[in-house]
């Protein structure tokens, strides 16, 4: 039985990745042992009257560890979907490696997408671990609503892929971080719900996928009802991972077979 | 020899938006060869390894390689080829041994079998011992040599190699011959691009010309050298501003002459009783060579300019 191509390229990945493992982890650990300290219990403690949600009020920490899980998604993803990417075409060409050997461009795009829901994942447990273990939420909850955590992940990684297949300037990448991924972490109803934010503004936050995956986290980890069917949730994510997948398999290919 | 050739091109072309790279051209190439593009930069030799590679789907035309269709079948078939890249596509993150490992694995290659062969490989092309090396800081050499083990890591049945020496000093350059005399020695049969006259000698069998997207000429370098040049060529340097006045003068005095920017090109059947007959015109050039014709003769004659430009 041989290996699948698709999960060549995922295993290729993996292998890369064991180089730089160590310090990763680190991050994967700190970071967010560092936002729920510095968030939920410094800045968590003004906020002494708890956030309201649609299960009741909870304490600061547990509103923004669930949302947290998802946006750690979302920046690993990012992350994975960008610079290696970017290596891939043009830094080392790995991927024109790659492709004069048996992997088609399918199996790379497939392959690349199955190697960054596993880092994701990755980030995600260690994340769910550190939450559940500062007190922040029940383990048990916080390992469920790692599903949907990944699929938000996925939901940004696939449409950035598609982007950097297509553009060769790697400060084009730096302005995604800043300018898209960061206005949603900080005002997707991550630290302070959508309702908050100006009228006019509450519905570009209710349609980035960060929110969609912050509500369906949040749900599930405190146990308290979604502000939409979990069905919608899942289906608009779906629909961006989809799409991005099919856009970045386009791009690969006008990228690649010239 | 077999009779049926590993390779066998139709008509094959590749356009691009706005050019045609490869245009219209034929050719078979058999086991065991050890077989040329030759030509200057941009005459398609890259395009046409690519499509060789199944990595670029033909525009028209047919192609067929081991058996294969390359755009329907191209997986299969790049599982049994080998391509050593123009440009290097190393991890360079990565260790010598880890490059090869990857790749391997991109084949489907596992365990001891891999182990073994990423061992024989590194031996083969003189890096055993920097195996546990990070590629980055490896020189230009050591880039190319152990591109040129990856691509044999599933011991192919034909070897691409896409300017294989570019930009390697001549002592690599030398060390690279070597290994490719070695491979072909052992019957592997190897596709070569090549800008360089002396490197096609070398090494094939049999070759083509390509200019402007087409091929000028066909077949083993002695051969395309007897039909396209003479035995000798004369090389005659003047004085800046000099040459013009005395290339006036030389008429006559060759089979063929070729007034080139910085020299000028006798071709003659006997390169010393030429040069003594420019010494008889009272013609007095700073430096007379005497030289062996070579496929830079070849390509001059078909295409009215030099290879490396």
């Amino acid at each position: 039985m041989t290996t699948p191509l698709a999960v060549r390229v995922m295993e290729a990945d993996a292998f890369r990745y064991r180089r730089i493992w160590k310090g990763s982890v680190v991050t994967a650990f700190i970071n967010p042992m560092l936002f729920l300290v510095a968030m939920g219990h410094g800045f968590g403690t003004l906020v002494d009257r708890g956030v309201s949600t649609t299960g009741g009020t909870v304490g600061y920490i547990a509103f923004i560890a669930p949302a947290l899980l998802a946006a750690t998604a979302m920046q690993t993803a990012a992350n994975e979907a960008m610079w290696p990417v970017m290596a891939g075409f043009k830094w080392n060409r790995t991927y024109h490696a790659a492709l004069a050997t048996p992997i088609r461009i399918p199996d790379l795009v497939s392959g690349t997408i199955y190697w960054i829901a596993v880092r994701t994942l990755m980030a995600c447990a260690a994340f769910a671990l550190v939450a559940g273990l500062m007190g922040a939420a029940p383990p048990v909850r916080m390992f469920l609503a790692i599903p949907p955590a990944v699929l938000t992940g996925i939901a940004f990684a696939t449409p950035l892929m598609a982007f950097t297949a297509s553009t060769d300037k790697e400060t084009r990448l730096s302005t995604i971080l800043r300018f898209a991924i960061m206005p949603m972490f900080l005002f997707s109803g991550t630290f302070f719900p959508v309702e908050e934010l100006p009228a006019w503004l509450q519905p570009v936050a209710y349609a980035t996928p960060l929110w969609h995956g912050v509500d369906l986290c949040r749900a599930l980890a405190l146990d308290v009802p979604a502000r939409m069917p979990w069905v919608i949730h899942v289906a608009y994510l779906l629909a961006w991972a989809g799409i991005g997948w099919a856009l970045a398999a386009r791009r690969f290919r006008k990228r690649l077979e010239i | 020899m077999s009779n049926e050739p590993l390779v066998r091109a139709r008509g094959l072309t590749k356009r691009f938006a706005d050019l045609v790279a490869v245009d219209d051209i034929d050719f078979d190439i058999y086991k065991g060869q050890a077989f040329g593009f030759l030509g200057p930069n941009g005459a398609g030799k890259t395009s046409t390894m690519r499509m060789i590679a199944a990595v670029s789907p033909p525009s028209a035309g047919t192609l067929e390689v081991l058996g294969f269709d390359p755009v329907r079948q191209g997986s299969q078939l790049r599982a049994r080829l080998g391509v050593v890249p123009q440009e290097d596509t190393l991890d360079t993150e990565l260790t010598v041994s880890e490059n090869l490992y990857i790749y391997g694995r991109y084949f489907g290659l596992t365990g001891a079998e891999l182990a073994t062969r990423v061992d024989e490989l590194l031996r083969f092309v003189q890096l055993a011992e920097r195996r546990d090396s990070v590629v980055d800081p490896l020189s230009g050499g050591m880039k190319r040599r152990l591109t040129i083990a990856r691509g044999l890591i599933n011991e192919p049945a034909l070897l691409i190699l896409d300017e294989p020496t570019t930009g390697l000093d001549p002592q690599a350059r030398h060390a690279l011959w070597d290994r490719l005399y070695r491979l072909k020695q052992r019957g592997v049969t190897l596709i070569i691009t090549t800008h360089y006259m002396d490197e096609a000698e070398q090494l094939c069998d049999r070759l083509v010309v390509m200019d402007k997207a087409k091929i000028a000429a066909e077949g083993s370098p002695a051969e395309l050298i007897a039909e396209f040049s003479t035995r000798e060529v004369v090389e005659l340097r003047f004085a800046p501003g000099h040459q013009e006045r005395a290339a006036a003068r030389l008429d006559g005095i060759a089979d063929r002459i070729e007034v080139l920017p910085d020299r000028v090109l006798l071709y003659t059947g006997d390169g010393d009783r030429t040069s003594i007959a420019v010494t008889a015109r009272d013609i007095h050039p700073e430096t007379t060579v005497v030289r062996r014709s070579t496929l830079e003769d070849v390509f001059l004659r078909l295409t009215g300019r030099t290879l490396v430009e």
